[in-house]
């Protein structure tokens, strides 16, 4: 069990990247392009860690220390989340809060470190971020506990095995809203069109790579497989929320690696398909996501 | 059951739209939906045959409240000319926050009030909701057509309340609720244009000629 | 008879759809009031008696509401030919344009059709149906002349008062919710509401009850949300607003009375009695504040019903001897108020504005008039020997009995308030000179604009002397069903 669960864990930090790679790709056939090999994200990072750092003299040990730490936040979702119908190799009764934590702290940190640069393009940007992750955070943290209500636990492995049991046939509604909610999450966290154009160059624009400007090198290759890994761990929470169980463990396996690709083509296709909203829009966006999750759960708890 | 079920579910989310929407026409197909929904709850409900009454019911019902309502609002709102975005007095993501608040209210309400082996478990509640959101509507809005679009709404909610709580189907209530909303209607649209025509807008917040504090700041 | 009596007033409204000449659609308009009226006279000497189970029937409360309905829509007719009459001859009117003429009569005869319904109806859901019948049909009576302030006035009537019966069909809905489902089939008429003595689950008529107070209440005025009577009946021309005041308060009312029988029969008459005193006293202590310092004399009228309906409701809260107080009441109000209306639209179109500051020396320019509006005054604030005097009286004796000091010292203190606000505003209007820029000199003032109100307040004046002992005991019978004892 823990073997199987390392392996997933293994199998994430290297697929991880891939899943921009795919994006890009699917966007440049619909633009009717050949774009990028698939394997381009993992050229630039390999890239990016021989070159050499440069850091502002305004900056202090935040902006030094952030990357690692982020990186580190994240690389521990991925080793809580379960894949495959396996639980995480970190797994404790309660560990959802502490999933939601290290996620906030992963953003918490991304925040310092922008604003340690003194730069103010990298303080619009944290305010931006601020301000959606202060509606998302919430509606998260309500869109498991409504499924926490449902699985009668309060594990990520039970909650992330809500499909398995059968719930789908009998609670249908109150579900097919929390993976609505989820999918809006994904967008709004990973920062995709509509919420976030990650092809812009324009800074007044941006909410995510404006964040990273001051940011080079080995550090800047950190930020970018940290925002991979946060990709992954999304994109793997949202397809737990609908995988049945499968009768052999590579079944499974593939399964799960099937349908984060798949998830991530439907994101290449809206991303190919919309255009960014404005500014004002978002907040109600995540504040729409936040009330259906509270809707969510108000019906919830009605039903018991 | 589960239909059912799913059915509340689209209600409030519908709801949930009409108070983060921010154009006219939306609000005008949203609140159409929502009563052909309401009108086919009675036919999948009681699942007992459906009896002839209850089927000339929901047809008319769907024809009114998906077709001619409609129609009449749309008529309006050309011929009044107006802007189509709305105007409110309680801001887009306050609003839905009440709506979640209201939600909650209309569950508590309920856990209060001695509930059978109704259709659904959720049907009180939603129908509550839905009345509570055209209450809403109406006083946090500011054009003349929101607040048919309102009334509407609420008309929707009482429609829901009737046919879950009263299964024996009393025609009376029923055919009397749709009256009452055609007539309304067709008196307001016929009151927003005359509005439209005199006032140059639908703005109920420059309707304020005849208000008792400015009268009395007057003449001081 | 009651089915006549409910049918004729909508085929009058046809006739007057036809006819070309003016004259003939007037005629036709007094001919059918006076048939209705004869028709209720009828009825109250011959009482028709109510079938078990059916949806029509006139009990005490019903025909006492129609009684005063028939008798104001026949002094108001009388005084609408003369008042159309003027309309149509150029210069002498205020507004540059108005409804067809036989829209407006149809519309007033099916007015009265509609308010026959209401209190002839026994069943809740035929009531409900001819309230809202009643709000549709008096939309246009408002929007007579077509200006922009009688529109805003229009669109608020329509809406709130659609809004107040919505709830009240909430109401009937959660009403029917209680009965349980292994009673006999959902019979909404008043005999298998109360006679079966608490077929109704209580929660379920709690909540119901709260649903009819706030809806058709919407539709008396009781504060606070009577937002839309002040505009409504200060914009409407005066004969529309003394029906709307003097007719359709009290069957709106009698809507509120009914949800409060059914209560009083299930033995929650204490829980109905509460709301509706909070409501009551609300209204006339709203209506005192709006009416000092008032400066448009038909808005000052329309905070005046909104006080008086806050009286009656008040009064059918205190339970006992009040209610029939209530009644009295109503009765008192509606014919005073109907007196004062139609002289505010003689002086209206005397003296060419709403505004008190406008209009002064009335008793120069229109006597006959004035005459009225000092005495119509007197008689609303409840000075004896006008009747008002007599109702208040027991209802404020009925307060000090029960023990409830805080709503008493409200009451009167409200009462008093009134009196000063409207003492105000009537004393400048009848007495003083005519200053610069008003006209001089006598008006010639056509009988039928003097007549009724002058029967009417006649009416309110003998009442206030001597109640006949056979209409003390009608309203004795009826206040026991809602509660009223001795």
């Amino acid at each position: 069990m823990m073997a199987r669960a390392w392996a997933d864990a293994v199998l994430g930090l290297a697929l991880a990247p891939l899943l921009g790679g795919i994006i890009v790709r699917i966007k440049a056939r619909v633009a009717g392009r050949k774009g990028a090999p698939l394997w381009q994200p993992y050229v630039e990072l390999v890239k990016l860690m021989q070159k050499g750092v440069v850091y502002s003299t305004t900056s202090t040990w935040m902006l030094r220390m952030a990357p690692a730490g982020i990186v580190a936040g994240v690389g521990v979702a991925v080793l809580m989340m379960p894949f495959g119908g396996v639980r995480g190799v970190i797994s404790f009764e309660g560990d959802v809060v502490v999933f939601v934590l290290v996620l906030g702290v992963a953003r918490v940190l991304t925040v310092l470190s922008a604003l340690d640069t003194g730069s103010s393009f990298e303080g619009m940007g944290a305010s931006r971020e601020m301000m959606l992750g202060v509606m998302s955070e919430p509606a998260l943290l309500i869109a498991l506990a409504v499924v926490a209500r449902q699985t009668e636990r309060c594990t990520l492995a039970e909650i992330c095995a809500v499909a398995q049991g059968g719930a789908w046939a009998a609670q249908w509604p109150v579900l097919a809203l929390v993976c609505a909610v989820m999918g809006v999450m994904m967008i709004i966290e990973t920062a995709r069109v509509p919420v976030d154009d990650p092809a812009t160059h324009l800074e007044l624009t941006m909410i995510h790579e404006v964040m990273v400007l001051d940011h080079s090198g080995p550090d800047l290759a950190l930020m970018q497989y940290a925002h991979a890994l946060k990709m992954w761990v999304w994109g793997v929470l949202c397809v737990n929320m609908i995988m049945p169980k499968w009768s052999a463990w590579w079944m499974q396996t593939l399964a799960g690696v099937g349908g984060v690709v798949a998830l991530t083509c439907v994101i290449g296709l809206v991303e190919s398909s919309m255009a960014r909203w404005r500014m004002n829009k978002l907040p109600q966006l995540a504040a729409g996501a936040g009330a259906v999750a509270l809707l969510a759960l108000i019906i919830e708890m009605w039903r018991r | 059951m589960q239909v059912i079920d799913a059915i509340m579910v689209g209600m409030v989310l519908t709801c949930l739209l009409l108070l983060g929407s921010s154009r006219l026409g939306a609000y005008i197909r949203i609140v159409a939906v929502q009563g052909i929904v309401a009108a086919v709850v009675p036919l999948v409900a009681h699942g007992h045959g459906i009896g002839l009454q209850a089927a000339v019911v929901s047809a008319v019902t769907l024809v009114m409240k998906g077709i001619v309502f409609p129609r009449l609002l749309f008529r309006a709102l050309y011929a009044a000319g107006v802007r189509r975005e709305i105007e409110v007095y309680v801001s887009f993501p306050v609003s839905v926050l009440a709506g979640v608040l209201m939600l909650a209210g209309s569950c508590w309400l309920c856990g209060r009030l001695p509930l059978g082996a109704e259709v659904s478990g959720l049907a009180v509640p939603v129908a509550m909701f839905t009345v509570l959101t055209g209450l809403f509507l109406i006083v946090s809005r500011v054009l003349a057509l929101t607040q048919v679009v309102g009334y509407l709404t609420l008309e929707n909610g009482i429609y829901l309340l009737s046919v879950v709580l009263v299964p024996q189907q009393l025609f009376v209530i029923e055919m009397g609720i749709l009256l009452d909303a055609f007539a309304a209607v067709f008196v307001m649209g016929i009151a927003i244009f005359h509005i439209s025509r005199e006032f140059d807008h639908i703005d109920t917040q420059a309707m304020d000629e005849l208000a008792d504090w400015r009268a009395s700041k007057e003449t001081e | 008879m009651t089915r006549l009596l409910v049918v004729l007033p909508f085929v009058g409204a046809l006739m007057a759809l036809l006819p070309r000449q003016a004259g003939l659609r007037r005629a036709v308009l007094v001919a059918v009031a006076a048939l209705h009226a004869a028709g209720t006279l009828i009825c109250f000497i011959v009482r028709p008696e109510i079938r078990a189970g059916a949806w029509l029937g006139l009990d005490e409360a019903g025909l006492l509401v129609l009684g005063i309905s028939s008798a104001l829509f026949l002094a108001v007719s009388i005084y609408t030919v003369v008042y159309l009459q003027r309309q149509e001859m150029p210069g002498l009117h205020l507004h540059e344009h108005n409804e067809p003429e036989r829209v407006f009569c149809g519309c007033l005869l099916a007015f009265l059709g509609t308010m026959t319904l209401v209190t002839a109806s026994r069943h809740l859901g035929l009531l409900w149906v001819a309230m809202e019948a009643t709000t549709l049909v008096s939309a246009p009576l408002i929007y007579f002349h077509r200006t922009q302030r009688s529109l805003e006035a229009t669109w608020k009537y329509v809406l709130i008062c659609s809004v107040g019966i919505a709830l009240a069909l909430l109401g009937t809905v959660f009403l029917a919710a209680g009965i349980p489902a292994h009673a006999s089939p959902a019979d909404l008429t008043m005999e298998r509401l109360v006679g079966s003595g608490g077929m109704v689950q209580v929660e379920w008529l709690k909540i119901s009850f709260i649903c009819f107070a706030v809806g058709y209440g919407t539709k008396v005025g009781l504060a606070p949300l009577h937002t839309w009577l002040p505009d409504a009946h200060s914009e409407a021309p005066s004969l529309v607003s003394a029906l709307l005041s003097g007719a359709l308060l009290n069957c709106a009312a009698l809507g509120v009375m009914r949800a409060h029988q059914v209560c009083v029969a299930h033995g929650l008459a204490a829980f109905s009695q509460d709301i509706l005193m909070v409501l009551g006293i609300g209204s006339v202590i709203v209506a005192a504040i709006f009416i000092i310092g008032q400066s448009d004399y038909k808005r000052m009228l329309a905070y005046s019903s909104v006080e008086h309906m806050g009286i009656v409701m008040l009064g059918v809260g205190l339970g006992g001897g009040a209610v029939s107080g209530a009644l009295l009441h109503a009765v008192n109000h509606s014919v005073t108020k109907a007196a004062l209306f139609m002289a505010a639209g003689t002086i209206l179109e005397t003296c060419r504005s709403k505004q008190v500051q406008d209009v002064r020396g009335l008793r120069r320019r229109l006597p006959w008039t004035a005459g009225i509006w000092l005495a119509g005054f007197f008689a609303i604030t409840g000075t004896p020997p006008f009747g008002a005097f007599i109702s208040e009286f027991t209802i404020a004796a009925r307060a000090l009995a029960s023990g409830r000091w805080l709503i008493s010292v409200l009451y009167l203190g409200g009462l008093a308030a009134i009196v000063a606000g409207m003492a105000r505003i009537v004393i400048e209007m009848t007495g003083g000179v005519p200053g610069q820029g008003m006209a001089h000199g006598r008006v010639r003032e056509p009988l039928a604009l003097v007549v009724p109100p002058l029967v009417l307040l006649g009416v309110t004046l003998v009442l206030g002397v001597y109640v006949p002992a056979g209409l003390w005991e009608f309203l004795q019978r009826a206040a026991a069903a809602l509660g009223g004892g001795q």
